[in-house]
């Protein structure tokens, strides 16, 4: 998905008399809650860290040593280090999520980091079906449960591993494992 | 080979090191600590049928039985990273602790800062820095692949790094894993010396001597900085470190690593080196069938 550029996102917040801009070239420390935002379409940790856990069942106390930034336009990054907020630098930890949009999007780097925390939305895949996946491939599944973003995962010398994010809709499962990620394996 | 003939002197058993030098390398890997453990790797490559063996000196170092590591589960789902075995000395004896502020003055593309934050667990903060944008973007590719959520990235010149934008003032520790000739790459790139002259040599030692100044004067009293090169050329080595403890508030301190390896050099041509430099290792090709590389480990006094 490309990125939307600063004007068009400034348009399409609209303008707002209390909160100021994103500006997408710097990271910018995520508010605690939605009360504390300044600015405009900007999502708190509380919203973040509620999101992993509603979707996925991720416990929000896997993130209680992590803070959270945005950079671009609803671009989230996940931190273990100390930084002053804002901050001009090339990046800061990694991305995990991406906002601004009608459905958030996890990142695939970031499932498999905290992938295993994961007890909904999980969707299990046998080993072709997997070879699929990290390839980048597109297949027809079965599958009960939400659709939209999935955890894709399949067992590796029993456990469970995260293998990335997938979208699922209208019976199919979309792997969304970026170009530079996928494998044939 | 040519340029390597000036080492004939400094090298024990320098045919055996011409010879090694002719061998291509194997594929070696580092486990991602981040993502999973020494343990679990191992049993998803038996699970797998990929042969490996463990690295005496380090269990997280493997050798891999395969032609193309980077399509194994382990590379796919983050757990190996291929890097040179001789690659991931410098990390382990800068032996950074969780929770501390790290330097890599030269991070990319990433095998040693990413390395940095699995000894750390993770925890912490690893500043990692090149100055070649370029290259930034394998960094922050390799970062994301492995989860080092404690890096944070940055594309500035070394020599006059400004501590700015953080909330700190001092690391703890730095590591300059500068840019130099690159001799000790020879067996991954054969091309590697088709460019060497002396001048080349002369003008990148004059950058190192600014990066290691700088990372000593980042670094607060009591800390850690590691200066290490893929080179054989004293000019990129001793030479450098001897100008660190010239100009700037540092001593040599005694590496220790489990690989057989040579003592640092205390003179070269007309130039004399302090005795400390003794306590600094050069890793030759042939003493254990990798790449070559010299580290120093420095203590900043002021
Ligand atoms: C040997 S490589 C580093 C490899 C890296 N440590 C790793 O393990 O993946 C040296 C790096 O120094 C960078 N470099 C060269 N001059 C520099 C300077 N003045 N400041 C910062 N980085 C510099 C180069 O762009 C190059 O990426």
């Amino acid at each position: 998905m490309a990125d939307e550029s600063d004007a068009e996102e400034a348009v399409a917040n609209g303008a707002d008399g209390d909160l100021e801009q994103n500006v997408g070239q710097r990271f910018d420390r995520l508010p605690a809650t939605p009360a504390e935002r300044t600015v405009e379409g900007r999502v708190s940790r509380e919203e973040v860290v509620d999101y992993f856990a509603d979707r996925f069942g991720i416990p929000p106390e896997t993130f209680d040593d992590y803070t959270f930034w945005e950079k671009g336009a609803g671009k989230i990054w996940i931190y273990a280090g100390e930084a002053p907020t804002p901050l001009s630098i090339e990046s800061l930890g990694m991305t995990c999520l991406r906002t601004r949009q009608e459905h958030w999007k996890p990142t695939t780097d970031f499932v498999q980091r905290v992938g295993r925390h994961a007890t909904d939305c999980v969707i299990e895949l046998e080993r072709e079906q997997a070879r699929a996946f990290a390839a980048g491939e597109d297949q027809a599944l079965e599958w009960d449960g939400d659709w939209g973003y999935l955890i894709a995962a399949h067992e590796l010398a029993g456990g469970l591993e995260p293998l990335g994010i997938g979208l699922y809709v209208h019976g199919e499962l979309r792997s969304m494992v970026p170009k530079g990620r996928q494998r044939d394996l | 080979m040519e340029p390597l003939e000036r080492y004939r002197p400094i090298i024990d058993d320098f045919e055996a090191f011409l010879e090694a030098c002719r061998r291509p390398l194997g594929n070696a890997v580092r486990i991602n600590t981040i993502a999973a453990s020494v343990e679990r790797t191992l049993e998803v490559l038996d699970s797998e049928d990929v042969a490996y063996e463990q690295a005496d000196w380090n269990p997280r170092v493997l050798r891999l039985e395969t032609d193309s590591p980077g399509s194994t589960w382990t590379s796919f789902h983050g757990m190996t990273h291929g890097q040179e075995e001789v690659s991931a000395v410098p990390p382990v004896v800068l032996d950074p602790q969780p929770g501390e502020r790290v330097w890599d003055a030269c991070a990319a593309p990433g095998g040693k800062a990413t390395q940095l934050a699995a000894l750390m667990d993770d925890r912490g903060t690893v500043v990692a820095n090149d100055s070649n944008l370029g290259r930034i973007s394998a960094l922050r590719f390799n970062a994301e692949r492995l989860g080092a959520t404690s890096l944070a990235v940055t594309n500035r010149d070394a020599r006059n790094y400004s501590m700015k934008p953080f909330s700190f003032d001092a690391f703890d520790r730095a590591l300059v894993d500068a840019p130099c000739s690159c001799e000790g790459t020879i067996r991954k790139n054969p091309d590697a010396l088709d460019d060497w002259s002396e001048g080349y040599v002369d003008s990148v030692s004059g950058i190192q001597k600014g990066i290691l100044r700088r990372a000593i004067q980042t670094t607060r009293e009591g800390g850690t900085v590691v200066y290490s090169t893929c080179t054989f050329a004293p000019e990129e080595n001793e030479a450098v470190v001897q100008h660190a403890l010239d100009e700037a508030d540092c001593r040599v301190v005694d590496v220790e690593v489990g690989l057989e390896h040579s003592p640092g050099l205390t003179e070269w041509g007309d130039e004399e080196f302090d005795a400390s430099l003794e306590d600094a290792i050069r890793i030759y090709p042939h003493q254990n069938d990798t790449g070559g590389f010299f580290v120093a480990k420095l203590e900043v006094t002021a």
